[in-house]
């Protein structure tokens, strides 16, 4: 079913021995076969991917090197501006509309020579964490289609885990790249807050929100999170340093490296299949040299109520514009209040509009110092907390869902019930800080497992090597 | 003439907004250009489009300094916020302006007659788009439809707020007017009312003479110019009067001065309009300007109109109000060095006031010193000099060689006497009425014989030495 | 008092209001108790002193960063306006404005 990781395609197309317009075509027969029940694609890019394709079989044709993604088919959440291509958001409001501009990771992806091969389906602006809130249907986890892939970048984990895309791009607000992943059984990567330019990425809470990749393996993760990070003037928020190498350290070992187990993350509302395989990755990584304890981080307790605070008052405000007037679709009205109040009142899915209000409240007059300043203050203390660890731990462990995937419709009727699952990966959306997820074993229920590797800013390279080590625990068979 | 009855005191705090004259808008690379044709400066970023990101202009907070400390500002470590509120005329239906941390803080300024006037706070905030309203009479109400053009969406403002330490129409007026030289001396921004570059929204409330509370203020937008100001807030103090007198009151309001009416209306109260939901710009990063930052806006500060004002004023002991004419025209500059070389203070106003309107032309500093010399060492007369004047404006030159030129050479006082001799002897009726009238009449013959002398002299003559000869011979 | 006590139906009809949102009655009885549910959860939050932690608003501690004050082309107006909903004289057209001018 797959068509073999990125970087060996990328090796292949570039010494000439395998063409980007074959890669393509095996992606395409994937989509063809599954995507009907799978539905991981708000819209795929067929003709435009095989054109794409057959460009860089003539360069390397040409005897020019394409780049490190060469003729690797890459899926992109459908919440990333795409030039003269619907951009949805999976949100009525922006059906049709076509952004007259390619966000920085999409120029990055094309000029290395990557192929986009879809625009992937999420919950309505990001809003979600199975999938279930797309405007145009839900996407199904590939493993088990009566489950829901995770969210909100349920569509490009289910693409990689499906064969549809060698690589994928997600954004993560409060775990919708590390989530998915874990449920659909690929590498998730929430790189550090700023390491990945944000243009372009069509914000939900922009304080919060980071790129990153999804991949079938660590090191095609490292491979596309080496391509897109890295400064951007278009982006204020933008580290202002280079790229940071991670291929080069996979193979680096974590011999002497402290490991921490979050203790407030691995106990209580954390399933047992996902407890025993936590701890079956711990175990590995003390089998390969390293120092595995349990840590405390205590203020990650109140990281769901700050992220449920903090994240729907940025929303607010940035769902705003969506108002009728420049783009998108546009209810009349009598007036333009009444103009704006009926295109957003269709437009807008019910999450969406649930996340509006809540934020709004949080930020109106007599309320603010109650709710958005506190969940700020919370935030300092969590960043402190992390701080404390990080001088015990190099890097921190702990579940990235609580659960295996659930069942479509098991959580929509009760919104907190569904924001619980963003228990364990919210904490590094509010520190700024690095984690992913990488797979390691399967649930009671078959459906995989994923554990999550947490870092300090700017600290992939050491959650790469420990991301590199589970997988290659796994591959031996060294887990349960 | 006062603004209110007797009994009453007017209270006025100014809200202006200057729009920068960056080459760039505030957050992206379209032209900040006013009179472009719709939509034509526009990008993703001041579009509000989905997926864009702001990008600070450097140049528009250096000029935001620049000002803050033109009005004796303290400089802070800022923050920027958004302002959220749903209007057409804003693409991301919200403002990015600041806070509670704005970049300027508890500055001042004072007013060419002197009064001190507090300026709270002169923040950076970005413009709006323009509306305009088609169908109907053209108004906002009874327009069928509104047209959006974002050209000026974007573009970076400073909102200068004062304290409500201004006293009456006049006091506003003088108050925009000093802040408007202050813009354009350190040329952070063309500071057009027309072209609305600069705006200003005034708070007005009245008491009762004496009295140290503050009533109800009003916010009166849409004053267009200068003159309009006065009118304005003076219409809406007597409103807020009539309202008390007749035992109602005014309530809290934003309205908006009628110039074809004269008159303060009632906008329309938009709702919820006070709960703005301030947040911190995620987008955004703090501004922490160093003490070396501040030092360099400090130097390049050029030496500020009410300075300027008062350097000369010194110098030609003339009252500041007099050398503002001169300093408003920019000559102050040159005014002060010509005094500073040794020319005669009166002299050298009265030819910038009168005779330079036009400026220098091609005359240097030291010509024009030299010149105002020649005259009061009496070696030109005053017509000669205005004649060399405006050729030195003209053409340049030495005034020594301008006035050799032309022939105009001191006479001898022994030629001079010699003519006014011959003309009394010419004129004997008329010299017999001049030496028997009084002072008075004797003052009106004398022009009748100065001007022969000049016809005789073509103008070469020393005034005050013709009339010396004169009144010697008539004694 | 708990926040969470304090978000009522009219709460919810006002915010939505500020939103820019209309709520049917079901839909006002439905996010009522939901959003209630999440305020409720933030209890947590609210008991705890942070009154001496001060507050952070972005996660990274860059400061000062500017661009300069450089032309960068410009988007043409057709491919501007050919995403409004609706355009007139190379604007935008919205209905009729009833709300406060700016
Ligand atoms: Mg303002
Ligand atoms: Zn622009």
């Amino acid at each position: 079913m797959t068509i073999g990781s990125a970087f060996d395609i990328a090796a292949q197309v570039r010494a000439g021995t395998r063409s980007a317009r074959a890669v393509v075509d095996e992606c395409l027969a994937a989509v063809d076969a599954r995507e009907g029940d799978v539905h991981a694609f708000n819209l795929v890019l067929a003709d435009q991917a095989r054109a794409a394709a057959d460009a860089i079989d003539a360069r390397v044709a040409n005897g020019e090197d394409p780049g490190p993604l060469a003729g690797v088919p890459v899926a992109l959440k459908d919440n990333l501006c795409t030039r003269g291509l619907p951009t949805t958001c999976s949100s009525r409001i922006l059906e049709g509309w076509r952004p007259p501009y390619d966000a920085s990771v999409v120029q990055r992806i094309v000029a290395a020579g990557g192929i986009v091969v879809g625009k992937t389906n999420l919950d309505e602006f990001a809003m979600g964490s199975s999938t279930e809130n797309s405007a145009f249907g839900p996407t199904r986890n590939p493993h088990d289609l009566s489950k829901v892939p995770g969210g909100s970048s349920g569509g490009s984990a289910a693409a990689v885990a499906a064969g549809f895309a060698a690589l994928a791009l997600g954004s993560d607000t409060g775990g919708s790249i590390r989530q998915p992943a874990a449920l659909c059984g690929v590498v998730g990567v929430k790189p550090t807050y700023g390491l990945v330019s944000r243009y372009g990425l069509i914000a939900f809470a922009s304080s919060l929100d980071q790129i990153g990749p999804f991949a079938a393996n660590v090191r095609d993760a490292a491979l596309l999170l080496e391509v897109i990070a890295g400064h951007d003037e278009m982006d204020s928020t933008s580290i202002p340093q280079a790229s940071p190498s991670l291929v080069d350290v996979l193979d680096d070992g974590v011999d002497g490296l402290r490991v921490g187990i979050i203790e407030e993350l691995s106990g209580e509302g954390i399933a047992p299949d996902v407890l025993a395989q936590l701890h079956a990755a711990a175990t590995a990584l003390e089998k390969a040299g390293a120092i595995v304890e349990t840590a405390s981080v205590p203020a990650t307790i109140y990281g769901l109520s700050a992220y449920y605070l903090i994240a729907p008052a940025e929303a607010s405000s940035n769902l705003a514009r969506y108002d009728g007037v420049r783009y998108g679709n546009r209810v009349d009205g009598a007036s333009t209040t009444e103009m704006m109040e009926a295109t957003r009142t269709a437009g807008f899915g019910a999450e969406v509009k649930r996340r509006i209000m809540l934020g709004t409240y949080a930020l109106s007059a007599g309320y603010y110092d109650a709710y958005y300043g506190k969940a700020q203050r919370v935030r300092t203390l969590i960043i402190r907390d992390f701080a404390r660890a990080y001088e015990r731990f190099d890097v921190l462990l702990c579940p990235t869902s609580p659960t295996t995937a659930f069942a479509l419709g098991a959580k929509t009727a009760d919104p907190l019930t569904m924001y619980l699952n963003d228990v364990c990966t919210i904490p590094s959306n509010l520190a700024g800080q690095p984690a992913m997820s990488v797979p390691f074993g399967v649930g009671d229920d078959g459906m995989p497992i994923g554990v999550q590797v947490l870092a300090p800013l700017q600290g992939e390279a050491t959650m790469f090597r420990v991301a590199a080590v589970l997988e290659a625990a796994q591959k031996v068979g060294d887990h349960v | 003439m006062s603004d209110v009855p007797e009994g009453w005191e007017l209270i006025c705090g100014l809200e202006v907004h200057c729009e920068l004259a960056t080459t760039t808008k505030l957050f992206c690379g379209c032209r900040n250009r006013f009179g472009d044709d719709a939509n034509t400066n526009v990008c993703p970023v001041c579009l509000g489009l989905p997926g864009s990101l702001p990008v600070l202009n450097g140049e528009a907070v250096e000029y935001a300094m620049k000002l803050g400390r033109a009005l004796n500002c303290t400089v802070n470590a800022s923050v920027f916020a958004r302002k959220n509120y749903f209007y057409p005329d804003m693409p991301r239906d919200f403002q990015v302006t600041q806070f509670d941390r704005p970049t300027n803080t508890m500055g001042y300024l004072d007013l060419p007659a002197g009064k001190r006037i507090g300026v709270t706070r002169a923040h950076i905030e970005e413009d709006t788009g323009k509306t305009s309203h088609a169908g109907g009479d053209g108004r906002i109400h009874g327009a069928e439809y509104s047209l959006v053009d974002y050209n000026r969406a974007g573009v970076p403002l400073v909102e200068i707020v004062s304290e409500p330490d201004i006293r009456s129409a006049d006091e506003a007026k003088a108050y925009v007017d000093e802040l408007r030289k202050i813009v354009l001396a350190i040329g952070v921004s063309d500071a057009k009312m027309e072209e609305g570059s600069m705006r200003v929204d005034a708070n007005v409330s009245v008491r009762p003479a004496g009295s140290t509370e503050f009533r109800t203020r009003c916010e009166i937008k849409n004053i267009n110019s200068l003159s309009s100001i006065e009118r304005a807030i003076r219409y809406e103090a007597n409103r807020h009067i009539g309202l008390y007198d007749a035992g109602e009151r005014p309530h809290q309001e934003t309205r908006h001065w009628d110039e074809e009416n004269q008159r303060t209306r009632a906008g329309r109260s938009k709702e919820n309009s006070d709960d703005y939901r301030y947040f911190p710009e995620p987008d955004l990063l703090p501004l922490e300007p160093s003490a070396a930052d501040i030092a360099r806006i400090d130097a390049s500060l050029p030496l500020l109109p009410a300075a300027r004002r008062g350097r000369l004023a010194d110098v030609a002991t003339v009252s500041a109000e007099r050398a503002g004419l001169i300093v408003d025209r920019g000559q102050d500059e040159f005014a002060f060095r010509a005094i500073g070389a040794g020319a005669d203070p009166a002299r050298v106003l009265v030819h910038i006031e009168q005779n330079l309107k036009d400026g220098f032309g091609a005359m240097g500093i030291d010509e024009f010193v030299r010149l105002v010399a020649m005259e009061t060492e009496n070696k030109l007369s005053a017509t000669q000099t205005k004649q060399v004047l405006a050729e030195l404006v003209a053409a340049g030159g030495s005034p020594e060689e301008v006035a050799k030129a032309r022939g105009f050479e001191a006479m001898q006082s022994s030629d001079l006497a010699a003519i006014v001799d011959k003309i009394i002897a010419e004129n004997p009726d008329d010299w017999q009425r001049f030496v028997a009238a009084d002072d008075k009449d004797a003052n009106k013959i004398y022009g009748f014989f100065a001007g022969l002398v000049m016809k005789a002299t073509q103008g070469k003559a020393d005034g005050k030495a013709v009339r010396e000869i004169f009144m010697q011979r008539r004694a | 008092m708990v926040m969470s006590q304090r978000l009522t139906r009219d709460d919810v009809a006002h915010v939505a209001r500020l939103a820019r949102l209309r709520l049917s009655e079901a839909e006002l009885d439905e996010f009522t108790p939901q959003l209630a549910d999440v305020l409720a959860h933030a209890e947590d939050i609210e008991r705890l002193d942070v009154g001496d932690v001060a507050p952070t608003a972005h996660p990274l501690p860059l400061r000062n960063v500017f661009r300069d004050d450089v032309v960068r082309p410009s988007i043409d107006r057709d491919e501007v306006l050919a995403a409004a909903p609706a355009a007139q004289d190379g604007q935008f057209r919205v209905p009729q404005i009833l709300g406060e001018e700016q």
